[in-house]
């Protein structure tokens, strides 16, 4: 038994969207967790509980808010329609959106992590060396970073991958467009079709295994700080 | 204070800083000092009194209520002016080297170099290496050097950008004893090679009176006293570290070598001193360190005492040691002052009051540049 076209199909899609959620959270979760960071203000605790968040809720309460503020009458919705580009429920962008806010902590916590190791110090340093704030940061921050960049890589790109009831709420099972892996799955068993339900799930198994693993060596390699992540 | 913009050579500094230290009660830095622009000028204290915020507020990585900082005519920070740390044209050495651990020591020094916007002499670099003797640890990273090789590559770095001012925070005090003795010398070269201003704090008297011309006495985030190292560390009315540890300092010229003793006449403002030859010094100034507890007095001037440095001098005044047993005499030989430290008892045996002439004899004196 191997891989039906429209299991292909639903593979591509899912790293397609894996890679895009993971892109523009490393972009968006960066100043979040360096100001989370670094910052001395009262509202650390409050946004960091909100970051949170996904950690703990069930992906069906996301889901349902996600549902209403991006549909029609919604907050978000109204702003897209207003840009002409529709609603967003129910096609990839939607998924996009809904993904990042689910996968938000899994990339922000292990970069605020390695930022909070570094500490000041070399920071003050370069600046006594003459490098302003975004030479330091590239120059000093980045790289000292650089496994906790690594780790909010890996795990935002495989939470992605493995999520299942916020991408069912938000995006439905549209053929290349929102039916990534998992949903596949459940379609596959919702229609008694077993055999394909083991192929994409093994699939699904070694691919989640190998990240792992390659999370844990890397971790286990460099055992620099802010890499302790995930465990 | 008016910032006299063009005034060269001098420091003037104005901070007003108040914090609440994690778990200690309230901190206050207020102070207003002139400080030369060349030289080392050492900045003493207690640990707490201040010393490191001050040299915060001047590098600009604390940002104090109320400040005003011109360094050698140019205006760093005044009520209008705040100039980011890394447009301060400065070096800072901190207690722990902090080299970036993901660059190797040259990466370190070429960190500095890349950022230097004066155009460097090609031969800096060969000469800064060289000065700090760096020259077999280039290529290995922070972690794989000893605590005194960090702290090498670290002032060497500092000197790359080529600063106007040098601020020193205790670049010594994470070190062990022997890695200190280790350094010093290369601060020492540091100070006759290269023509910039440095501000060391310290709270160790050995590395002032070795490195520092001038001294600022901090005590409480207050400048308590200022003046040349001299003049300084010879007054009993400042709180100078340990007792048993003090001593007056004297700037002194070598007049003669007795090669048949083995000794050196060197010559102060006010007296004269016998001591060992030193050969490997070039330098014809020395200067002197001699303890409090190494001086004694006497009413007549003996001639059967072993003790070869024999002074006539006045007491200018008498204080309480910290030890109830002990108080220390402060003596005026020509315009250069010493100190004595007497047990009460043979004081008042002695009779002695200030203003009296007194025979002062020098056990021993230490060279220590």
């Amino acid at each position: 038994m191997s891989l039906s076209d429209a299991d292909i199909a639903t593979i591509l899609l899912t790293l397609r969207l894996a890679t895009t959620v993971t892109i523009l959270l490393l972009i968006m979760a960066t100043p979040l967790a360096w100001w989370l960071a670094r910052t001395q203000s009262w509202f650390k605790g409050p946004i960091s509980a909100i970051v949170a968040l996904p950690l703990v809720l069930p992906p069906t309460v996301l889901g349902f808010y996600l549902l209403l503020a991006m549909g029609p009458n919604g907050a978000i919705g109204q702003f897209t329609q207003a840009l002409g580009l529709g609603t967003l429920p129910f096609t990839f962008w939607g998924l996009v959106v809904a993904s990042m806010v689910y996968s938000l902590p899994f990339v922000v916590q292990p970069i605020q992590n390695a930022i909070e190791a570094i500490g000041n110090r070399p920071i003050e340093a370069a600046a006594t060396l003459g490098a302003g704030p975004i030479d330091r940061f590239f120059t000093v921050v980045l790289p000292l970073a650089k496994p906790g960049f690594m780790t909010a890589t890996i795990l935002g790109f495989a939470h992605t991958v493995g999520e299942f009831g916020i991408v069912l709420m938000i995006g439905g099972s549209i053929p290349s467009e929102t039916r990534v892996v998992s949903v596949q799955i459940y379609d596959h068993v919702e229609a008694l079709e077993y055999a394909q339900a083991h192929v994409l799930s093994g699939v699904m198994i070694g691919f989640s295994f190998l990240v792992l693993l390659a999370l844990y060596t890397f971790q286990r390699k460099r055992k620099a700080v802010g890499m302790t992540y995930g465990r | 204070m008016v910032v006299k913009t063009g005034s060269l050579k001098v420091i003037q500094a104005r901070f007003q800083l108040s914090y609440a230290k994690q778990a200690k009660a309230h901190f206050n830095l207020d102070l207003d000092i002139e400080i030369p622009g060349q030289g080392v000028t050492a900045i003493f204290g207690a640990s707490g009194s201040g010393k490191t915020s001050l040299l915060r507020c001047i590098a600009g990585l604390e940002k104090s209520t109320s400040g005003c900082l011109s360094v050698n005519g140019e205006l760093w920070q005044d009520t209008s002016v705040f100039v980011p740390t890394h447009k301060r044209s400065l070096g800072y050495v901190f207690q722990e080297a902090s080299l970036f651990e993901h660059l190797t020591a040259m990466g370190n020094l070429r960190y500095a170099i890349k950022r230097n916007n004066q155009t460097a002499k090609p031969e800096l670099l060969e000469q800064v290496i060289s000065v700090m003797g760096i020259e077999s640890i280039l290529s290995q990273y922070p972690q794989q050097l000893s605590g005194g090789e960090r702290q090498r590559v670290a002032i060497a770095r500092s000197l790359l950008s080529q600063p106007k001012l040098l601020l020193m925070d205790e670049p010594l005090a994470s070190l062990d004893n022997t890695r200190k003795h280790e350094i010093l010398p290369y601060l020492e070269r540091l100070r006759s090679s290269f023509n910039i201003p440095i501000l060391y704090v310290s709270h160790a008297v050995d590395e002032i009176v070795r490195l520092a011309d001038h001294a600022v006495i901090m005590q409480q985030g207050k400048v308590i006293a200022q003046g040349g190292v001299t003049e300084l560390f010879s007054r009993t009315d400042l709180p100078l570290g340990v007792s048993n540890e003090v001593g007056a300092i004297l700037d002194c010229k070598v007049v003669e070598k007795d090669e048949q003793w083995h000794l050196m006449r060197v010559a102060f403002e006010g007296g004269e001193l016998w001591l060992p030859n030193v050969e490997n010094k070039q330098n014809t100034t020395q200067r002197v360190r001699v303890l409090a507890s190494d001086v004694s007095l006497t009413l007549s001037a003996h001639s059967d005492s072993s003790i070869l440095n024999v002074l006539s001098g006045e007491i200018v005044d008498i204080i309480n040691d910290q030890n109830p047993a002990m108080t220390l005499v402060r003596l005026k030989v020509g315009s250069s002052y010493l100190l004595a430290r007497l047990t009460h008892k043979s004081l008042q045996k002695l009779g002695l009051v200030t203003g009296q002439n007194i025979w002062i004899q020098i056990k021993s004196a230490a060279i220590v540049r």
